[in-house]
């Protein structure tokens, strides 16, 4: 909110040597955060009142040119013309006898244009007459600001006049403390800050003469919406009265537009107490003014020009024969004050906080009033304020009181019981309960102290105090939360990081020290990159977690792989010159099960929240969301090393995916499966499948050239993506030592042609299964395809090892074991040795 | 060999003569030193240390002498042979390491010209800021806390004392499911990571918790729709603000330096009371800029103070929603934005960088251990 200084000391006693900064910090410590301090129009150097004592026409330029003699009070004259100073202007829109002001030679207008003496138009022109707009203050175009006459003398200083000079510090207010979004609210905290004593204009009610018309009559349909309204009703207002300068002054710092005088009181009241205020066309009402539910049907053309279908969700401001506003948002056009408004009647009241809050966001409509409203205002401001109103309306609009009339339905005051050792526990830091006695009655509460545990009544400024932690902040906070000392509470012994935490760690080390660098993509996808990656239609993928409110149409989904976001930054890095690139990225992904929408459920479960939600109600918020294991996904194009002398550079090939599962699966200690797949985006015949005692994890190899071709990325790439979740629960983390069996290992090679189809890994199974226990190890040292072996097939090279763990094996067992492997290869594959 | 001659006195077999056996071992210690390499050594050791050397020739001779004599020309011929072995040793050392630095020389290669150059892979610097804040507090007794990214709105909002009608529920702010009455959000922070600690773990809490957050901003030099935070939480019997002022004091100084402090400023969330901003003393100028305009900061903007978090005192409705007795116990949590952190503690300027994978950026970075 925008505060300036000079309105805040109209109810503060803020020492005159404090800057607005000085000021604003004070404010800082007391938990308003300062945005910036800004001082009002960017003009230095004299600037006065001058008044038109004669105006000469010049006729003969191009242009219209005024010769003008201005008063500018005795000190400020020239020695030749005491009093007076001879000045050229080229606007037209003053007279003779009109309060202006004059910006002497050596002021300083924004822009850095300093006024200077200097002949001109054949006369020496001593000065300028100002425009609001040559003095920074408004944008206004037509022409000299003339000041209401008898506003001002000649010769007075103009910059408290225009408000110029003074600070405006921006502040921002928490929302729980919308008392502070006023002038009022703002200067108590100052006097808090400073420890000085603070006189409420709040509670000042002012007193308005017997009335003398017939007020319009109040009435509120229901009270727990509306428990308080009041109206003041005021005759012979002239709409044609101008809003007093400095009252446009502050309007203006605080960002406020000036209308007319009616329009801008209800504002200015409104930043001056912080009560929301609304001024009608009382010729314009017809019968009583209410507060009710709209009916449905009813509309409303709202102040913005925009017409609004109601419904009974909304309340209403009503008379007898129409809606005439939404209740403390806006105001409707029909009963606005216009040029031709002479009766006036202004309307306070108290709303509920979320009865506002909702029809501001029913309505997508947020305006000052409904800010204040929704955060809670004073309930006991709307006699007082509606009188502030009244009482200026009557002295610069000649306006005469007519009458008040208001309901209410009072509500209990609020009384806390309050220990007042509490805020002591909670700071960890010990306050006198004197202190703590001083702090509450600073804020403007009513403390009985009389007994052990204190009650303590809520000032009707303050609804966001509703319970003891309030109070305490309160105190902690007004006390300073410098005064809080540090200590450092003693945990219990920690477990440290579980199993799986660590093992992730080292995942992520693993991959990077292999090369492969790390980025962290959206986890946002659409429909359009599961066409382009080739996944199938009924895929599972594409039943994706969808949003309501993406910030893309093109990327409305959940990720259900990491492909996508891998495939975009790997897009970047080759626009970018990098030909060469390793990508991982281990996020969550979002997998709905067949049975759950995309869209979520349409009654979520919504648990109390005044005690623990029962176990079915956990369970039924779990059910709500979609499961996220982590995923694994690596991309690779180019080559895997950079270009050095005497290297060669191998562009990375299908097997160097499938390389990156494994190695990991080594770092992790476990054993990963790999199986013939077949697996979009895969390149179908490049395709391997991972998995982990038979349960699949994920897949490797090479990208099908039609979807590389569509994401236009190189061909060849590669890719790797797996459920790391499962991954790491499988990890082998308390290893059982093996038998470390020291007799002589014996050796053998087969070679075994097979046709081209078969797949190496079976047929391995194969013989190690057949070659039974006394088989160490067996490993595929080479494939051959080509002359030596007949066409459409394969010769599988493959190193055996045997030992036994109690004996030098005998010859004639080593070639049985081999034997009976290469038996079982003839007889599940029709395998021959070659 | 000649038969022995036991007619002759020693004296008169001139070659054991002391004059002549001094000569032997001067030509071959000349001889030696004039080797040049160790070839020609070996020529030189030959000639004067071999069967048909001198000296060699000289010793035969000793046989023939009588007993007497025996002794005293076995001496001299000890000596002499001696100091031809030390010439020779001595020589050849020399010549040895002569040889082996002319070879070492040889070999020498340019090292410069790097072979077998690795992949320089890194981590985002996102990870592993995530693992040096929980080290931190691990190393505190604290445990990792982790929660799903796509999360109900009651843990979300309600249990976390986020009215209904709060702003930040609406679509401006928050990334809904479905509609907006689905109950399901893409989590704004990481509290309800604080919801889940409460009702799964056992009392006392002392939890870390990083992790992935979304709000609706679309992606600029300082903000993104996909961003991380940090939150910690502890719930305990007699936790005090000053105790969270300590943890946060402890934390500020393992991320940025011995003597590094907090400060709180008074502010508003609905699931703290009392709640507070956490600003970070400058940890470059310390202070030092703060109208000091001859020695301006960027990091700060010669304010002495970074704007870091939030945090507070854990709302008793908080505690009561996770079915815990706010009369028995209280907590802290705090959270703060690890990009921002990133941001002003490597001197990254545009938030992009952290969102596009370029691999420039991530391997600046390094494994990050």
């Amino acid at each position: 909110m925008k505060v300036p200084v000079s309105w805040l000391r109209e109810f503060v006693d803020i020492p005159e040597a404090l800057s607005g900064r000085e000021v604003s910090d004070l404010l800082l410590g007391v938990g308003f955060e300062v945005e910036g301090v800004d001082t009002v129009g960017d003009v230095r150097g004299p600037l006065v009142v001058g008044r038109v004592k004669s105006v000469e026409e010049l006729t003969d330029f191009k242009k219209p040119i005024r010769w003008c003699h201005v008063e500018v009070g005795a000190a400020n004259g020239n020695a030749d013309t005491p009093g007076i100073r001879g000045i050229v202007c080229g606007a037209r829109n003053f007279a003779e006898g009109d309060l202006v002001v004059i910006a002497l030679p050596g002021t300083t207008l924004p822009g850095d244009f300093t006024i200077a003496t200097r002949e001109t138009y054949g006369h020496v022109s001593d000065g300028m007459i100002c425009s609001v707009r040559e003095l920074g203050i408004g944008d206004e175009h037509d022409g000299i600001l003339v000041l209401p006459a008898g506003s001002a003398t000649p010769g007075d200083n103009a910059f408290p006049i225009l408000g110029l000079g003074d600070e405006v510090m921006d502040l921002a207010v928490t929302p729980d403390r919308g008392y502070a979004l006023s002038m009022r609210g703002m200067a108590r905290e100052a006097a808090i800050a400073q420890g000085i004593s603070f006189t409420d204009p709040g509670t000042q009610l002012a007193q308005l003469p017997e009335a003398g018309g017939s007020a319009v009559q109040a009435a509120s349909d229901d009270y727990q919406a509306c428990d308080l309204l009041v109206l003041r009703t005021l005759g012979n207002y002239n709409p044609a009265a101008p809003t007093p300068d400095f009252i446009k002054a502050r309007l203006a710092a605080v960002g406020v537009r000036s209308i007319s005088l009616a329009v801008d009181l209800t504002n200015y009241v409104m930043f001056e107490l912080g009560q929301p205020l609304h001024a009608f066309d009382a010729d314009k009402v017809t019968g009583t003014i209410r507060a009710r539910r709209a009916k449905k049907g009813e509309v409303l053309e709202t102040l913005d020009g925009v017409t609004r279908n109601l419904t009974p969700e909304d309340l209403v401001i009503a008379d007898d024969a129409r809606v005439l506003s939404l209740a403390g948002v806006m105001g409707g056009a029909y009963s606005e004050i216009s040029d031709a408004t002479t009766r006036v009647v202004l309307e306070a009241a108290h709303f509920n906080p979320t009865e506002i809050a909702r029809m501001s966001r029913r309505h997508k409509l947020s305006s000052e009033a409904s800010r204040r409203l929704e955060r809670g205002v004073d309930r006991m401001l709307p006699p007082v304020s509606s009188a502030r109103f009244a009482e200026l309306l009557m002295a610069h609009g000649g306006a005469t009181f007519e009458g008040t009339s208001g309901v209410e339905q009072a509500p209990n005051p609020i009384v806390i019981a309050f220990d007042p050792q509490l805020p002591g526990r909670i700071a960890g830091h010990s306050y006198d309960a004197s202190n703590v006695e001083k702090i509450l009655m600073s804020l403007g509460c009513v403390v009985d102290s009389s007994k052990s545990l204190w009650s303590v009544r809520i000032p009707s400024w303050r609804p966001d105090l509703a319970a003891a932690i309030d109070l305490v902040e309160e105190v902690i906070r007004i006390d300073g939360y410098e005064n809080v000392p540090a200590t450092v509470p003693t945990a219990p012994a920690g477990r440290g990081l579980t199993e799986l935490q660590k093992l992730q760690r080292r995942a992520g080390l693993h991959l990077a020290g292999r090369g492969l660098v790390e980025v962290r993509n959206y986890p946002f996808v659409g429909v359009a990159e599961f066409d382009a990656l080739g996944i199938p239609a009924n895929d599972s993928r594409r039943h994706a977690v969808q949003l309501a409110n993406a910030l893309s149409d093109e990327q409305p989904l959940m990720r259900t792989t990491l492909l996508p976001g891998l495939t975009g930054a790997l897009a970047r890095n080759i626009s970018r010159g990098f030909n060469d690139a390793a990508l991982f990225e281990i996020a969550s992904v979002s997998l709905l099960s067949a049975d759950q929408s995309a869209t979520g459920v349409t009654n979520p479960p919504r648990p109390s929240v005044l005690q623990r939600p029962s176990a079915t109600d956990i369970a039924a918020l779990e059910a709500l969301l979609p499961e996220q294991p982590l995923h694994l996904g690596v991309l690779l194009t180019g080559a895997l090393k950079p270009a050095a002398l005497g290297v060669k550079q191998t562009p990375v090939t299908w097997s160097d995916a499938i390389d990156i599962a494994l190695a990991l699966g080594i770092e992790l200690g476990v054993e990963i499966e790999v199986a013939t797949g077949d697996y979009a985006p895969w390149h179908p015949g490049r395709c391997a499948a991972l998995s982990i005692n038979g349960e699949q994890i994920g897949y490797a190899g090479e990208l099908a050239p039609r979807a590389l071709e569509n994401l236009g990325l190189p061909k060849r790439a590669v890719a790797l993506e797996l459920n790391l979740s499962a991954l790491l629960a499988a990890a082998n983390v308390v290893a059982s030592a093996p038998a470390i069996w020291t007799f002589p290992v014996a050796k053998e090679d087969i070679a075994l042609v097979v046709k081209a189809d078969v797949v190496a890994t079976d047929v391995m199974k194969v013989v190690r299964n057949a070659a039974g226990e006394l088989l160490e190890d067996i490993r595929l040292f080479d494939v051959y395809e080509g002359s030596q072996v007949a066409d459409g097939h394969k010769s599988l090279a493959f190193a055996l090892r045997f030992r036994a763990q109690d004996r030098t094996l005998a010859a004639e067992e080593v070639a049985a074991a081999r034997q009976a492997g290469v038996d079982a290869a003839a007889k599940a594959f029709g395998a021959t040795l070659r | 060999m000649s038969a022995p001659n036991k007619s002759f006195d020693p004296v008169e077999v001139t070659t054991l003569s002391a004059k002549a056996l001094a000569g032997f071992v001067k030509d071959a210690v000349s001889a030696i030193s004039a080797a040049s390499n160790l070839d020609e050594l070996k020529e030189v050791r030959l000639a004067h240390t071999g069967d048909r050397s001198p000296l060699s020739l000289a010793n035969r001779e000793i046989g023939a002498l009588p007993p007497a004599a025996k002794a005293e020309a076995g001496k001299r011929m000890g000596e002499s042979r001696g100091a031809v072995n030390e010439a020779l040793a001595k020589r050849t050392a020399e010549l040895e390491a002569l040889r082996d630095a002319a070879l070492l020389a040889e070999e020498s290669v340019d090292v410069t010209i790097a072979t077998g150059v690795r992949a320089q892979g890194g981590r985002h610097p996102l990870t592993t800021i995530q693992e040096q804040i929980t080290d931190v507090f691990v190393a505190l007794g604290y445990e990792l806390a982790e929660g799903p990214e796509v999360e109900s709105e009651w843990l979300n909002f309600d249990a976390l004392n986020i009215a209904p009608d709060h702003p930040a529920r609406t679509m401006q702010d928050t990334f809904f499911i479905g509609s907006e009455d689905s109950g399901i959000v893409l989590r704004t922070h990481t509290s309800p990571v604080q919801i889940r600690s409460m009702l799964t773990r056992e009392l006392p809490i002392y939890v870390i918790c990083p992790g992935r957050v979304f709000r609706t901003d679309e992606l600029d030099s300082t903000h993104s729709p996909v961003f991380h935070q940090v939150e910690g939480l502890v719930v305990d019997k007699g936790i005090t603000m000053a105790d969270l002022k300590g943890t946060l004091n402890h934390f500020a100084q393992a991320m940025f330096g011995e003597g590094i402090v907090t400060r709180l400023r008074p502010s508003y969330f609905p699931f703290t009371e009392p709640s507070a901003e956490v600003d970070l003393q400058c940890f470059v100028c310390r202070g030092a800029s703060v109208d000091n305009p001859d020695a301006p900061c960027r990091t700060c903007r010669s304010e002495g103070w970074i704007e870091w978090g939030g945090c507070g005192m854990v709302n008793p409705k908080v505690l009561v929603a996770s079915g815990i007795d706010p009369e028995v116990y209280t907590g802290f949590a705090f959270g703060m934005g690890l990009e921002r952190t990133l941001m002003f503690r490597h001197g990254i300027t545009d938030m992009r960088d952290m969102v596009e994978g370029d691999v420039r950026f991530t391997r600046a970075f390094g494994l990050g251990v």
